[in-house]
């Protein structure tokens, strides 16, 4: 019952798909390469009700550790603020493993606070700082509940629709 | 006396879906209890432990006036009115 009270703010996905851009994406991607072999995290943030991840901000990992990832609390304050101030909201949280794949953990699914959003998990325990395939997977988290969904990748994002 | 406390989405049922209640307490403790009452279950969410053994949860931050209560005495520390206090779980996780 909690559950389904929980999810009721935001309406669900439209087919529940990761719709994101090539630059992000590969943004995203080269952050976790760059940090490895400590995780590396941040959010794409949309506005509000868009599910449209617009805008990367690359996030410090305050743990500076290879098996943990935590936002510093002053810059996690400072993040919410600006989003509040132009009306956004976090559409992506995305965080690296650097030696396990790219599925949420216990702990992820544990700590997952933001039911509306598309966690993205990025592997590179493959490749390390270097080129080379990475693993780029999402996810919804709800009550500790994990349902993987399907990550397209655009050129662009299409044009905002008339709401 | 009236305090502004941002409710963070996942929280929001407890609010009736509201992002902001006003609640009363010249500490964060008495804010916190207040809100109870008027939101049965938000303490829980935000404390661990009863009386002196209480402590605010590892993964939850509080803010008052921008500054981390943990830096300015966690509980204790103190509330007038008109200041803003804002909850935000924390973003984090490990393999």
């Amino acid at each position: 019952m909690v559950a389904a009270v929980r999810a009721a703010p935001r309406a669900p996905y439209a087919g529940r798909v990761l719709t994101i851009d090539r630059a992000t994406h590969d943004a995203i991607v080269a952050h976790a390469r760059r940090d490895h072999p400590d995780e590396a995290c941040g959010i794409v943030a949309g506005p509000e009700g868009s599910d449209r991840p617009e805008r990367l901000v690359e996030m410090v990992n305050a743990a500076g550790s290879p098996t943990f990832y935590e936002f510093d609390s002053t810059e996690l304050l400072q993040l919410y603020k600006e989003m509040w101030d132009r009306d956004e909201e976090p559409v992506v949280v995305y965080h690296s493993h650097t030696a396990t794949e790219a599925y949420p953990s216990r702990t992820d699914i544990g700590l997952a606070s933001e039911p509306g959003a598309h966690y993205v998990l990025v592997s590179t325990r493959e490749t390390g700082n270097n080129d080379g395939p990475v693993e780029f997977r999402s996810y919804r988290i709800v009550d500790g509940e994990v349902t993987e969904e399907p990550v397209e990748i655009v050129e662009q994002l299409p044009a905002r629709s008339a709401v | 006396m009236a305090i502004e406390v941002r409710i963070p989405t996942i929280l929001r049922t407890y609010t009736g879906g509201e992002k902001a209640v006003p609640a009363n307490g010249d500490t964060l403790a008495k804010l916190i209890d207040d809100l109870e009452a008027n939101h049965p279950g938000i303490r829980e969410r935000l404390v661990d432990g009863e009386g002196g053994d209480a402590d605010l949860r590892r993964f939850v931050n509080v803010y008052i006036n921008d500054e981390d209560v943990r830096f300015i005495g966690g509980l204790e520390a103190t509330l007038a009115d008109g200041d803003q206090v804002v909850v935000l779980p924390a973003v984090a996780g490990g393999c």
